[in-house]
This record gives structure tokens, sequence and C-alpha cells, in this order.
């Protein structure tokens, strides 16, 4: 978990100098300060069940063991990208791993994770689908939509609530008449927790305890995480509704990497040395990864028309 | 003495089956009371008598099918009235699809918006056809695909215990159960994120839109989600789902509940979008949808729902992207679809009469757009008119006049014209309606105009 939750840190960092270069285009949302919602979540589910998230997407897919490089090169819109070039960053998916996207419309995941749940039940294949969504997303109709109907079908999805305390440049308690956000499932009788997004190991305890009680058939559970992003929004945003000042308390105080580090070597789990090795590997890792993206070349032509059918008519 | 008349009980009834009588002559029935089960094109009804009084006779046998709207069906005598002596109703063997006793003259029936004859196109059917409705071809079109693959069911608000709002679905509820057949909450947005969820998952979900004047709610999932999710993905991430329901004017439903999307879908690179006219082409056309590894906006029509067409028997799938010359002809070339192609149909009819021998071709599928099959006949023909039920602007018109300059310009010996719904929201208003509306007439003037005659 600390390693992955480093390679988010270090490879956000990097795509955010590559954006800086204009080596990145377009919209671009960094991960950075969340980390720990995506590694906690995911290290409590299996091979088999789906994940499914909105557009700042680049730590789940990590998360989910998907090739830095293959992330990257997309961003760079390469054809070794892992959408061949054609995604960006709001736009990845992988299949093989499980990882659904990837969507550019906000709270649109939200009923495509129910969707993803609804086929587990269906084929009967014990898996369960998470759907991540942030706490702007929340304020979406189609969310208690389908809240309303994954509840009604005891589909067995998790819905997280990424909850950033920004809407872009609206804080929560501006935008949300009831910003207790794991409250938000209560008419619908989806069971609700809150979980300090900011503790990797707080979100895998909890993970576990809601992955129970889904793959056990009992229906979905809405966990809302606490957590902060250290950057803008996108990377086209100034931040100018937040002091420089709320943002380093956190880092100081709440940062999910330094406190699990802490946590390990109080713990005598390893020593400083050894995960300085990690943090060395990591580096390399994902400076490969930004070499490999720069220098892949971009897609042909060709590929302008293809994939928007599969059947041919 | 007073007699009930049949009701209409849909926007769209025009006549329906007595089921059953609940009354039998003699009985003294308070207002309120059922009296009979009425089937009409979307369920059973029952009907009720507004007033108490003596059934004095029942005028049409219980199993009657095909009665008028309009037609006298019982006489109950007034609670001081004598009773009339009753007379003995026919047996119920009546013969279908003539009420059996039709008393005095029917008043005019709701005529539906567009007046859509079901003249059988001329296609030779080369094996055994039976009759079915258009509403029955659907139907079977599911119920054969969810025999052959367990990944398809159908959701959809009414689709199940309801037996479907317009009756698409009944039957299936019973053969495939609960988890195959799924009623959803009102909640267009939400399912229909969820049936592309799904789909992303591995199934093939058919979601029927009661109407696609609702899935204007859930228009962003069957265009950013369904659509280019493919394209998106570089190629790894399928959606093959089917979205279907009513499409177009109905009757006397207004603005909100009238309207074309094939345009609006057609615009859309990702999805395939189909819009048959006859119920071989709605049954063949809904079996390659489903089998579509694409998504797909399945565009059908509520007054052609009860119409009935010749389909052949077994297994019939018809290929998506091919349009159909339903009448051969040399003079001019009538280009249309769904119900528009019934007008085309009665519009070459008149035509024929004055000597001009009309092409009517079916597009079937609006997107991918049969080009060859249009610019094939504009050859030979050299005149060409676009018959659409929906508003003319940035229209399947409009983009079969483009074709046609694009790659028929050579062909022409007229402009192209287009005959459409005038450029207005649907009005209630019976006679406003009409005037809005698609018109053979109109077809048949504009075909007059590029013939110069």
């Amino acid at each position: 978990m600390y390693r992955q939750m480093v390679l988010i840190r270090r490879f956000e960092e990097r795509a955010g100098q590559l954006y800086g270069m204009g080596q990145i285009g377009g919209f671009c949302h960094l991960y950075i300060g969340q980390e720990a919602v995506v590694v906690g979540m995911q290290a409590e589910l299996k091979r088999g069940d789906s994940i499914i998230t909105g557009y700042r997407d680049h730590g789940h897919m990590l998360a989910c063991g998907i090739d830095a490089r293959a992330v990257m090169a997309e961003l760079t819109g390469r054809a070794a990208g892992i959408s061949r070039g054609k995604g960006g960053s709001m736009h990845m998916f992988s299949v093989e791993h499980g990882f659904f996207g990837g969507h550019g419309i906000v709270a649109a995941q939200v009923p495509l994770g129910a969707g993803l749940g609804f086929a587990h039940k269906y084929k009967g294949d014990g898996h369960i689908a998470v759907t991540y969504f942030g706490d702007g997303a929340a304020n979406q109709g189609q969310v208690y939509e389908s809240f309303n109907m994954a509840e009604l079908w005891k589909l067995p999805v998790i819905f997280v609530i990424e909850n950033n305390q920004y809407a872009m440049g609206t804080s929560v308690n501006r935008a949300s008449s009831e910003d207790q956000l794991y409250r938000r499932g209560e008419s619908f009788r989806v069971p609700g927790m809150q979980v300090d997004g900011m503790d990797v190991l707080a979100v895998r305890g909890a993970a576990r305890t809601a992955i129970d009680w889904v793959r056990a058939g009992n229906g979905p559970v809405l966990m809302e995480m606490k957590t902060y992003r250290y950057r803008g929004h996108s990377m086209s945003d100034p931040a100018k509704y937040r002091s420089r000042e709320e943002v380093q308390a956190m880092r100081e105080k709440s940062d999910p990497i330094e406190g699990l580090k802490k946590e390990i070597i109080d713990g005598g789990f390893a020593d400083e040395a050894a995960l300085k090795a990690i943090d060395r590997e990591v580096r390399d890792e994902v400076a490969e990864s930004a070499d490999f993206a720069l220098e892949a070349p971009e897609p042909a032509l060709s590929e302008l028309h293809t994939d928007v059918l599969l059947g041919t008519y | 003495m007073p007699q009930i008349l049949l009701p209409a009980m849909s926007p769209t009834m025009e006549e329906g089956t007595l089921a059953k009588w609940l009354v039998a002559v003699g009985d003294v029935v308070k207002p309120g009371d059922v009296i009979a089960e009425i089937e009409t094109d979307k369920a059973t009804m029952e009907l009720e008598a507004d007033d108490g009084g003596t059934v004095a006779a029942l005028l049409v046998a219980a199993g009657s099918e095909g009665v008028k709207v309009g037609t006298p069906i019982i006489s109950i005598t007034g609670e001081d009235e004598a009773p009339a002596p009753a007379p003995v109703a026919p047996p119920a063997a009546a013969p279908s699809p003539v009420a059996a006793i039709t008393p005095e003259p029917t008043p005019a029936a709701i005529a539906p918006a567009v007046t859509a004859p079901a003249i059988t196109a001329p296609e030779p059917a080369s094996g055994p056809t039976r009759r079915q409705t258009v509403r029955e071809a659907l139907r079977d079109a599911m119920a054969e695909e969810m025999r052959g693959d367990g990944t398809v069911f159908v959701m959809g608000e009414e689709v199940a215990e309801y037996q479907g709002a317009y009756k698409v679905t009944q039957g299936l509820l019973e053969e495939f159960g609960p988890a195959r057949v799924i009623d959803t909450p009102i909640t267009e947005y939400g399912f229909a994120g969820l049936g592309t969820g799904a789909a992303m998952g591995g199934l093939k979900p058919v979601v029927e839109f009661m109407t696609f004047n609702f899935a204007m709610q859930a228009i962003d999932h069957i265009i950013n989600s369904a659509a280019k999710t493919l394209y998106m993905s570089g190629g790894q991430m399928r959606c093959p789902i089917v979205f279907r329901g009513p499409n177009g004017a109905a009757s006397r439903v207004a603005a909100q509940h009238s309207q074309n999307y094939g345009p609006w879908y057609a615009s859309v690179p990702g999805l395939i979008v189909i819009s048959p006219y006859d119920a071989a082409d709605a049954k063949g056309l809904l079996k390659a949808a489903i089998r579509s590894p694409d998504p797909v906006v399945f565009l059908e029509n509520e007054l052609l729902y009860g119409q009935s067409f010749d389909v052949p028997e077994g297994e019939h799938v018809v290929p998506i992207g091919k349009a159909r010359i339903c009448r051969a002809g040399q003079h001019v070339t009538l280009v249309s679809y769904s119900i528009g192609v019934g007008v085309a149909l009665q519009a070459a009819a008149t035509l024929a009469a004055e000597g001009i021998e009309a092409e009517v071709i079916d597009l079937r599928t609006l997107r991918p757009l049969d080009r060859a099959t249009v610019l094939a006949s504009l050859k030979k023909t050299n005149r060409l008119v676009v018959v659409e039920e929906g508003w003319p602007t940035c229209s399947i018109a409009s983009e079969i006049m483009a074709i046609c300059m694009e790659d028929g310009f050579d062909d022409l010996d007229a402009p192209v014209l287009r005959v459409t719904n005038v450029d207005v929201p649907l009005p209630y208003a019976a006679n406003l309606e009409k005037a809005a509306l698609l018109k053979a007439e109109d077809v048949v003037a504009a075909a007059r105009a590029v013939c110069y005659r």
C-alpha cells in the first residue's frame, strides 16, 4: 500500500510537470492528497470485481495494477496509451483489470457502476462493483436514481464518495444542504459510513466491512471518504477559493503517505532505509514511464476512423 | 333508450375487442358498475356504466374483435323507463373483425395523426409468411433473442407486470421471469445509465423507453456513455445495448409527447439508428439490433404498432444499414422511413393513377445510411422527394439532399424536395395537428413538381 501511494504521488507530480511543459493537453485532474482512498479500497477487492470512476482517474488505474507507461502514454496522446491515444486523461479503461473508466461527465459513472453491479448479480459470479465519485457529483440527480435502484434490487455495489471538500471551487457546505454526505443514502435505506480518507488503514478496515456486507447479498453501501486534494481541481485551476495555509496544514498534519510511513516505522514493520528503497524504485518507474510516454509515437492517422463501431454494416 | 358507445380508451385507439360482458340482459346496474372488459391496442380495460338502469340488450357479442370506437355496444333502460323486449345477442363466435351488430352508422373514430395505410410492399416473400402486427413482431424478436442468448434482458417502465405500456413486451415476464424482464422505477436517466453499465459488464440489455420523448432525460448516457466508449477506449470497451421505444407523433398528445428523434441520434458517430416501417422489418431489424455488438437506438412508432403485415415464418433477421425498395418505379424516387413510408406508398398509389410511377425507398436504418440505394434510384429516376414525419430543419431529409448534391448532382433533373411536418411544436387542436403533420397530398404535389407536371 505504501508503494502504491508513493507511485500515485510521484506519477501525478510528473504528470503535472509534463502538463506544464505542454506535453499533456486538455484537462488533467491530479489525485495528489487522495491516494489513501483508492489504495485502501483496492487492497480489499478481488480480481474480477469491477471499478469505475470519474475523470480524476490516474490513481485508480495505477491502484488496479495497470502499467504506468500505458497510463502516461495516454496522457501524452500516444499510440501506446491504454486507449491508443484516443481517450486522454479523462477517458481510460482496462477491461482486463476490471477498470471501466475514466468518465468525463460528472456523476455519469454512478449509474454505470450500478449497472456493473447489476451484471455481476445477473451472472451470479459473486463479484461486486465499486463506483467512485466526488462531493460535487453527489448533488447530481442520477446518483439518487442509482441509490434507489441499487437498494431496490440489492445490487452488489459500493458507492464511494471521495469528499475532497471542493467541487471545483465550491466547498461542500456552499453546495450541499446535507453536508454529511454519508447520510445521503438514508432515504433509500442505503447504509452509510464516514471514513477518514487520509488514513489508508482506516479506509482498508472500512472497506472490509462494506465489502463483506455487499458480497453477502445485502445490497449497496455508501462510503463517504473525507479526503483532500492538494492541487487545484484541474491543472488550469488557480485554487483561489482556499488559503495556502489550509492546504499546507493538511499536508503537514494529515498526509496519507507520511501517516502510513510513521505507522510502519513505529510498528517496526520496516525501517526508513527500506521505505527509501521503495521510494527510489518508484522514482525510477515513473521516470521510465515519462520517458516512454514522450518517446512513443503518436497514433497513425488511420486510427482516426477505427473503433467507431465494432460491426460492419 | 340510452346506449353506451365503445369509447376511445387511448389516444391512438380506433377499435377494440369486446373481450367479455360482465352483465347480462335483465341485470340491474348502478353507476360505476363494471359492465365489460375491452381490449384496446394497449391494454385490457374495464368499462363502467355511467348511469344506472336495467340491461336491455347487448348489441355486440363477447369476443367480437375490431369493434370501431363509437359503435353502440349495450342498451340500458333508464331507471324510470319500461324495459324493452330484449333481443338476443348473437353467439360469442362472432366473425372477426367486424362487430356482430352495427345498428347505425358509426361515428367517425378518432383518426390517427398521420394516416399510414397498411399497404404491404410488393416485395415478394420467398417463403411462408404470417400476418402479424408490428407490436407482435417486436415482441417475437425479443423473445426469440432471449431464448437464444441468456445475456439478453429487457428493462424499462411497465415492461413486466403491466405487460408493456404499449403491450410490446406482452408475455415476456411469463416466459423469462423477473430476473430478465425488469420493471424499473420512473427514472430514465438512472436506468439508461444502469443498462449501459450492464452492457459494459458483459450483458446485452434491451432498454425500453415508454416513449423516446422521455429518453431526453437519458440522452447523456445514450450519447456520452454508450456511443463514445468504444472509441474513447481505443476499441477495448464494448457496449452492446438496444434503446428502443415509440418515437414520433402519436395522436393528439401535443408538443412534449410528439417528436421524431431520428435526426438527433443519427448525427452521432458510434450509434446505430434504426427506424422500421412494417412488421417484417421491425422483427428482423430488432433481432439484428440485439445481436449487434454496438449500441443501437431503435425507433418505433406508436401508430404502427397495431398495423398488420406479412412476416416471414421462422428465423428472420434483416441486415442493418440496408434500405429497401418497397415499390419500383421509374419517374420519381420517394425516400422515407418509419410511418412516412406508408404516406409515400399512399402518394405513390395516387401518382400511379396519373401515370407517374414512383419508386419508394424505405431507409430502415438511419445510421449508417444506405447512400448507395438512394443514389442508384436517383440515377434511374433523376428526381427525388424526401418524405419525413418530423421537422424539416437539420433532418434526415436535409442529409439525403446533401448526399444527392455531393454524389448525385449529375443525375438530377430537378431540385430535390422535402415533404415534412411543419416547423412548429406539434399543436393539440385536431385541425392544427392535422395541418402540422405530413400529408400524402403534399407528397403527391411535390412529386408532380419535380416531374414538372
